[in-house]
């Protein structure tokens, strides 16, 4: 006790000046907000070094237990993935109008299956009979037509590609009406053959090609492609061109199927009328 | 003696005043700020008792933050001064010591022993201060380039006030 005494009066000056000073710097951080913000900013930064180390130590010896949490974690995450699902909600919008009939609602559907590269080419749909896909319904991209609904399943469908050797589609030249046939010739995915124009038409390189309407799969209007070339090859009456396809089959994603709401009318119709040959 | 007291209460008033309002406002380049405060403490009579140097100083301190709001930064730094303040003087007295009554000054000390004095104590309030105003080492080169400059700008400052009001005080030169 004495010694201490001893030791306080002898450094008294020192000691005098600690005190002060830790007061001084005590009251400095707690009253200014920046040089405690850098004051707890430096301490957590010390603390924070600490801290790596150790994990860096500790971190190995629950290695396996931590393989194993992030394993099953993965799966559950996997499992709540939109991939491991199939969407089912239909979201097929009728429209009641007195005055305007709806004649055509679109579904929309996502591709999970295409080709381009074979000679017929199929795509699937992750939409079917459940969400009122049918048979023979048109469907479109959002860069153009892509192809025919050929067989349905409950939740799929299969599409027929524009990129097929049967595929037929009524289309037509935008600037004046004439319409003719697009079909696919193989080879590029990007390009299709029109055929038989007749050749009164003023064919200029970049016309733009819709859909007829004829043939009840298409609304009428939709973007097809641009005529590439064209050419009337020997012995022919009519010109042969080079369609520049609207869609892109390799990039293709989601698509609408066309539902045409007055077609069994209008089949009707059409059967009803008698047949000339078979009189 | 009573006198002695009053001239330096009223020079702390003066000097602590003049940093507050005036000085507090000059920055005549970007980041120089001068203190001409810290005079009052290079005056304090040189056989002033350690422990009343830090009180006064503390209390010089805690009263220029009171102008520049920033609440223990300078009471910090001039603690520091009256701590410093007494090694200073003993390790740059005279062969033979001080005479009594001697006062820190040019006339009294002469211009060498003046300037070693000013220019260490005001370099290391400067220091302390700046570095306590950036609380962290980044950027030490810039706050050292303002620590010298604004060390040069007080110490002119101080030589000036010095020849102003101690010219013929004294009455030895």
């Amino acid at each position: 006790m004495r010694n201490l005494i001893v030791f306080l009066a002898r450094n008294y000056f020192f000691l005098m000046f600690l005190l002060l000073e830790v007061v001084a710097v005590f009251i400095l951080v707690r009253s200014n907000p920046y040089q405690r913000a850098e004051a707890v900013n430096s301490t957590s930064e010390v603390a924070g070094k600490i801290y790596a180390v150790r994990n860096d130590l500790t971190g190995y010896f629950n290695l396996r237990d931590q393989n194993r949490i992030l394993s099953e974690e993965i799966a559950r995450l996997r499992n709540l993935q939109g991939s491991a699902w199939l969407n089912t909600a239909n979201k097929e919008i009728a429209v009641n109008d007195t005055l305007y009939r709806q004649r055509y609602s679109f579904i929309d559907a996502e591709v999970i299956d295409n080709t381009v590269t074979r000679r017929n080419n199929y795509i699937v749909l992750a939409r079917g009979k459940n969400q009122g896909v049918r048979e023979g319904m048109g469907v479109m991209g959002p860069n153009g037509i892509v192809g025919i609904v050929r067989s349905v399943s409950p939740n799929f469908c299969t599409v027929m590609s524009l990129l097929h050797k049967d595929s037929r589609i009524s289309a037509s030249l935008k600037k004046d009406g004439t319409f003719a046939q697009l079909l696919w010739d193989g080879g590029d995915y990007r390009n299709a053959t029109l055929k038989e124009i007749p050749t009164h038409v003023k064919l200029v390189k970049g016309d733009t090609l819709v859909t007829s309407g004829l043939g009840n799969a298409f609304p009428k209007g939709v973007f097809v492609g641009v005529i590439s070339s064209f050419e009337k090859k020997a012995g022919e009456k009519t010109y042969t061109a080079q369609v520049l396809l609207g869609t892109d089959f390799r990039k293709l994603q989601h698509v609408s199927v066309v539902n045409n709401l007055l077609k069994e009318e209008l089949e009707q119709l059409q059967n009803s009328i008698p047949d000339d040959d078979g009189k | 003696m009573v006198s002695e007291i009053l001239r330096h209460i009223i020079r702390f008033i003066v000097l602590v005043a003049v940093q507050g309002l005036i000085l507090k406002n000059v920055e005549p380049l970007p980041g120089l700020n001068p203190f001409l405060y810290v005079l009052f403490l290079l005056l304090l009579p040189v056989e002033l008792p350690g422990w009343l140097g830090l009180l006064i100083a503390f209390v010089t301190g805690w009263c220029v933050d009171m102008f520049y709001g920033t609440p223990g930064m300078h009471t910090a730094t001039c603690t520091f001064i009256g701590f410093l303040r007494p090694a200073v003087l003993r390790f740059i007295a005279p062969r033979d010591g001080y005479e009594f009554g001697n006062q820190p000054t040019m006339q009294d000390m002469g211009r060498t022993w003046f300037f070693t004095y000013t220019i260490t104590l005001v370099f290391a309030h400067h220091f302390v201060l700046f570095f306590l105003e950036m609380f962290s080492f980044r950027e030490f080169f810039y706050t050292l380039l303002r620590i010298i400059m604004s060390t040069a700008a007080s110490v002119l400052l101080i030589t000036v006030t010095q020849f102003l009001f101690y010219r013929t005080k004294s009455g030895t030169t």
